[in-house]
């Protein structure tokens, strides 16, 4: 199934959770925060949280800023 | 929130000490301030700024030119009725002082308004005594029907009112309110207001702010300086003032500096204000608040009034009677107080002009008012 | 002299300085910038995760003490900057949001009436809200209305390194704003802060100045020092300066005649 991921479609195994996501593209979860379809995702829920075909995902993390 | 808890403080504090403290040191750096601070305000008030005066003159001379021009807005009392249930010990219209009593019926107002308006003079301040039974609310919306045809602007120098009633009154036409709290040391209020609704510091310290949120335009306060040391009644003036300004930035917030005179009545004031100590207290207040308009009255004679001109005033009366009536009747009656300066408009026009000052008959209209004038 | 204690959102800090964390060469120099500069509060910003390269993590370079203050920056209106201050909540560093809402490329100036509305709803969830604005009155105005927690209007317009182009309208927000004034965007040399400091703004928030100083370590300690001086100066009242005297009394010569 496919997601969209930062803005691109990504293609990811069925069953998979938040966590298994990032994981799967080397991003230390505590580093992130995450919306899924325009909500923020809990931290503590990264793991609970199964993805579905079509979803939006963002995947923040804080950069240098002013 | 209300100016009291403000004004409470400072009562607190050993005023006359502090003015005593006030140091040449402290005085200059009040002077050259950017933007003065309540204590530069008070150091400017001290007796150590005397020997200053010139240097706070040219200051406030700048001042005042860089923030009104040379210009003076000319206004004129109108007193409507002199009925008052007060025992100010002070005040000619005090309640058991024997003097006629009398109120315009608003066909004698007519008269009154046609008289002040064939000066040119289109502010107009209406005055009455405290006696809300007789100059009611209802009166003086009355007086406005007959009043709002001659005067673009007028204003209101009565007895403390609820925020609903200014209300009422902006909407009949007042665009200005009067009020002066007299003195602002609650000690003393008392024994200089012994009866009648005046009594009550509070409600009357917190009239100006209600008048503010009731839609006045103009709010004008003062102490009538003299019932005590006038430094500490001018410093509490000026941080009322600065209180009004910063909550209310939509109000023009003046300030009367008026001084005890005579009247029918045996008061002694408690302090004689000198020309030099008004002549202070002006340059203080102008440089602690550049924006504010100085109101001086017609109590100071012709020549104190111009001198001052460059020194901190924006608005002066002029063709002044303080009895009810005064202006299209010439009687015998009892005024509120004895004036010193009797000129009339026309001359004190033609004063202003010799002095290079403008005088200002009309600064604003209101628009809007779905009004006609037939 | 009693310790002067800079208070904002129910914290204190001992030091007037804000830095960022943006325009850095080399993120690792960071930690000595902190500690030469003895600033307590961090700016950093919000980004998508870069998914193809690896890059350095900001956090594993800003000491753990530092109150971190996460802006808005790349938000257009204020739905996007309120989206972006939730998103900074739940990465679990605190409730602190810089509301940045600018949606002018060319000159990057804020907009006052999209922040405002941002500020209102954010402050309203209990973040502790500092927006970033013009020097503005009625702007500043509104932001205290809003529920801000401190006013951040520009010195000048932001990375142009100019100064206090803005002088005479920080001198009135001071003036008449009751909130903390921390002077952000423009400053561009100690001697600037430390003139916003001496005319009484209570903090200033510095970074490019600082990232792009060839030794950006040393230029973090003398802004330090320049704030510090500024706010001293400011505390202990500065001497009168004298013009030259007035021989005669033109103005108030008529108190001692006849």
């Amino acid at each position: 199934m496919n997601v969209i991921l930062n803005g691109i479609e990504t293609e990811i195994l069925d069953q998979m959770s938040v966590f298994t996501l990032l994981e799967s593209k080397q991003i230390t979860a505590d580093t992130v925060v995450v919306e899924l379809n325009k909500e923020i995702v809990p931290s503590d829920n990264f793991e609970n949280v199964m993805l579905n075909d079509g979803d939006h995902l963002e995947v923040l993390r804080f950069v240098g800023g002013g | 929130m209300s100016f009291y808890p403000i004004s409470d403080e400072y009562s607190k504090l050993p005023l006359l000490e502090k003015f005593e403290s006030v140091t040449e040191a402290d005085v200059h750096r009040a002077i050259s301030a950017t933007t003065a601070s309540p204590e530069d305000f008070l150091a400017m008030l001290s007796p150590a700024a005397i020997p200053f005066l010139e240097e706070m003159a040219q200051k406030a001379s700048q001042l005042t030119l860089q923030n009104f021009g040379k210009t003076i807005q000319l206004f004129t009392p109108l007193y409507l009725s002199n009925y008052c249930t007060n025992r100010c010990i002070y005040c000619g219209f005090n309640t058991t002082n024997d003097i006629p009593r009398t109120q315009l019926e608003p066909s004698q107002l007519e008269e009154e308004a046609q008289a002040i308006a064939s000066t040119g003079l289109k502010h107009l301040l209406i005055l009455t005594g405290d006696a809300r039974k007789k100059a009611s609310p209802q009166y003086l919306e009355s007086c406005m029907e007959v009043l709002s045809k001659y005067f673009p602007s007028v204003s209101i120098e009565i007895y403390a009112m609820d925020e609903n009633e200014y209300a009422s009154l902006v909407k009949s036409g007042v665009d200005g309110m009067t009020m002066f709290q007299e003195t602002y040391n609650e000690e003393l209020y008392p024994t200089l207001h012994p009866a009648g609704p005046k009594k009550d510091f509070r409600y009357r310290l917190d009239a100006p702010e209600r008048s503010c949120k009731a839609g006045m335009r103009v709010v004008n306060i003062g102490a009538l300086l003299g019932l005590d040391n006038w430094r500490k009644d001018a410093l509490l003036t000026g941080i009322h003032a600065s209180y009004l300004q910063k909550k209310y930035p939509d109000v023009d917030v003046a300030v009367s500096l008026p001084r005890m005179r005579s009247h029918a009545g045996t008061f002694k004031p408690a302090s004689i204000v000198s020309d030099q100590d008004m002549v202070q207290n002006m340059l203080a207040l102008r440089i602690y608040l550049p924006r504010v308009g100085i109101t001086v009255s017609t109590r100071e004679s012709p020549d104190f009034r111009e001198n001052i001109l460059p020194l901190g005033v924006t608005k002066m009366s002029a063709g002044v009677s303080t009895e009810v009536g005064g202006h299209s009747q010439k009687g015998e009656k009892v005024g509120q107080f004895d004036i010193s300066d009797e000129r009339s408009v026309e001359e004190m026009r033609a004063a202003l002009i010799k002095h290079g000052y403008q005088p200002v008959f009309k600064d604003w209209e209101p628009i809007g008012n779905n009004e006609v004038n037939k | 002299m009693s310790e002067d204690i800079f208070e904002i959102g129910g914290l204190k800090f001992s030091s007037r300085l804000l830095t960022g964390t943006g325009k850095y060469s080399d993120d690792s120099v960071i930690p000595a910038v902190c500690e030469s500069s003895g600033s307590q509060i961090i700016t950093v910003a919000l980004r998508r995760v870069d998914l193809e390269s690896k890059t350095g993590n900001v956090m594993d370079f800003i000491p753990k003490h530092m109150q971190l203050l996460p802006n808005t920056s790349g938000a257009r209106t204020a739905d996007e900057a309120v989206r972006i201050a939730r998103l900074a909540r739940a990465m679990g560093c605190g409730d602190w949001i810089k509301i940045e809402v600018i949606s002018d490329s060319k000159y990057l100036l804020p907009d006052g009436y999209e922040t405002a509305k941002a500020t209102e709803i954010l402050a309203k969830e209990g973040f502790v809200v500092l927006p970033y604005v013009n020097a503005d009155l009625y702007i500043a105005r509104s932001l205290v209305d809003a529920g801000a927690a401190a006013v951040m209007p520009l010195g000048s317009p932001i990375g142009t390194n100019r100064g206090l182009k803005t002088r005479e309208m920080l001198r009135i927000l001071i003036e008449e704003i009751s909130l903390p004034i921390i002077v952000d965007a423009g400053i561009g040399r100690p001697s600037e802060a430390c003139e916003a400091m001496e005319m009484g703004a209570d903090a200033c928030l510095v970074n490019t100045a600082i990232a792009t100083a060839c030794d950006p370590i040393m230029m973090a300690k003398a802004f330090g020092r320049a704030v510090k001086a500024g706010r001293e100066a400011y505390l202990s009242g500065p001497g009168a300066k004298h013009r030259n005297a007035i021989a005669s009394s033109p103005l108030t010569g008529f108190l001692s005649e006849g």
